[in-house]
């Protein structure tokens, strides 16, 4: 199915976890330190695995960088 | 002694950081250190999924050390400040959120409604929120009066090094409210902070003007000195502005003088 990752489409499997999703992209390990939006709404780091994502889900995939 | 008080947190420095632009991530930890800051400002971004495994000198900073105040720089709209600053709760563990709504690339001036609207939504959310302003008195006091916890008003234009440039709005300002005042935006060098200090202001904010430095480490030095000492200024009570001379040596018992004459 078709999703929309940090502004990119992407092609996935159907039925995929933001967890999922996730992991194909970032180590286990990696993923402290990120948040994650979905269709504008934050989905906290403990329902990534409950949330399914569907088709043309908008994802917003992000973390702390140098700023002002 | 004379800290720092921003909602539920006391600071012995009234430097605040920001930790972009250096030209090097070892400068930005010795920039930080010279400073003597407690409170590091940081943006929120999205990963680069191409390259994960990019390091970021963030993960250099220890934050049992430094307090990270992420920003919602970059965002336009109230609405995408809002989702930012969610975003940047989940991602750093922090209910602070330096917020910026701005309304045009050029200046980086606030978009002023945006501002007041997403300030409003985000306290009304539980965030303590640092609001960057203009230098206007008036919007000052609606973001003071509406509950952020500090109001910052701008120097001059991000990064423009341009100094205070109207410190009368800043005298104003620092009259209509109560909530800590940290002028940030546009210091240039260290007498920008100092003056900012002594105008009453109980911090500021800054990073170009260390980061962008030749010697960035010397230049956090010497802010940190500079804000030292305008506080100091500040609480000392100055000696008011004449447009006359008034002599500091004595006129009695000059020589050559005859009571006769």
């Amino acid at each position: 199915m078709k999703l929309i990752v940090n502004g990119k489409e992407v092609e996935t499997a159907r039925d995929l976890s933001l967890e999922e999703l996730l992991k194909q992209y970032l180590e286990s390990g990696k993923l402290d330190g990120i948040a994650v939006a979905v269709n504008g709404e934050v989905v906290p780091k403990g329902s990534w695995s409950e949330r399914t994502l569907q088709v043309d889900d908008r994802l917003e995939i992000i973390r702390a960088v140098q700023g002002g | 002694m004379d800290v720092l008080k921003i909602a539920d947190r006391t600071f012995k420095s009234r430097l605040i950081m920001g930790s972009s632009r250096y030209p090097d991530p070892q400068t930005l930890l010795d920039s930080l250190e010279a400073g003597g800051t407690e409170l590091i400002t940081v943006a929120i971004r999205r990963v680069n999924l191409e390259d994960p495994e990019e390091e970021s000198p963030l993960n250099l900073i220890d934050r049992k050390k430094y307090q990270i105040l992420p920003n919602t720089a970059g965002c336009y709209t109230a609405k995408e400040a809002v989702l930012t600053a969610h975003l940047a709760r989940e991602a750093l563990g922090t209910h602070w959120i330096k917020l910026e709504v701005i309304g045009d690339e050029e200046t980086l001036f606030p978009d002023v409604p945006e501002l007041l609207k997403a300030a409003e939504e985000l306290i009304h959310q539980g965030f303590v929120v640092l609001p960057y302003s203009n230098d206007d008195p008036i919007t000052c006091r609606k973001l003071a009066d509406m509950g952020c916890a500090a109001v910052m008003p701008l120097g001059a234009p991000i990064g423009s090094g341009m100094g205070i440039r109207n410190p009368y709005n800043l005298m104003i300002i620092r009259d209509l409210i109560d909530v800590p005042l940290i002028v940030d935006a546009g210091v240039g060098t260290a007498s920008d902070a100092a003056v900012a200090m002594e105008l009453g202001a109980d911090g500021v904010l800054l990073n170009t003007a260390v980061a962008q430095a030749k010697h960035p480490v010397e230049m956090a030095r010497a802010m940190r000195l500079a804000i030292e000492a305008g506080r100091l200024a500040f609480r000392a009570g100055r000696i008011p502005r004449r447009l006359y001379a008034t002599a500091s040596s004595p006129l009695e018992g000059l020589i050559g003088t005859d009571p006769n004459d």
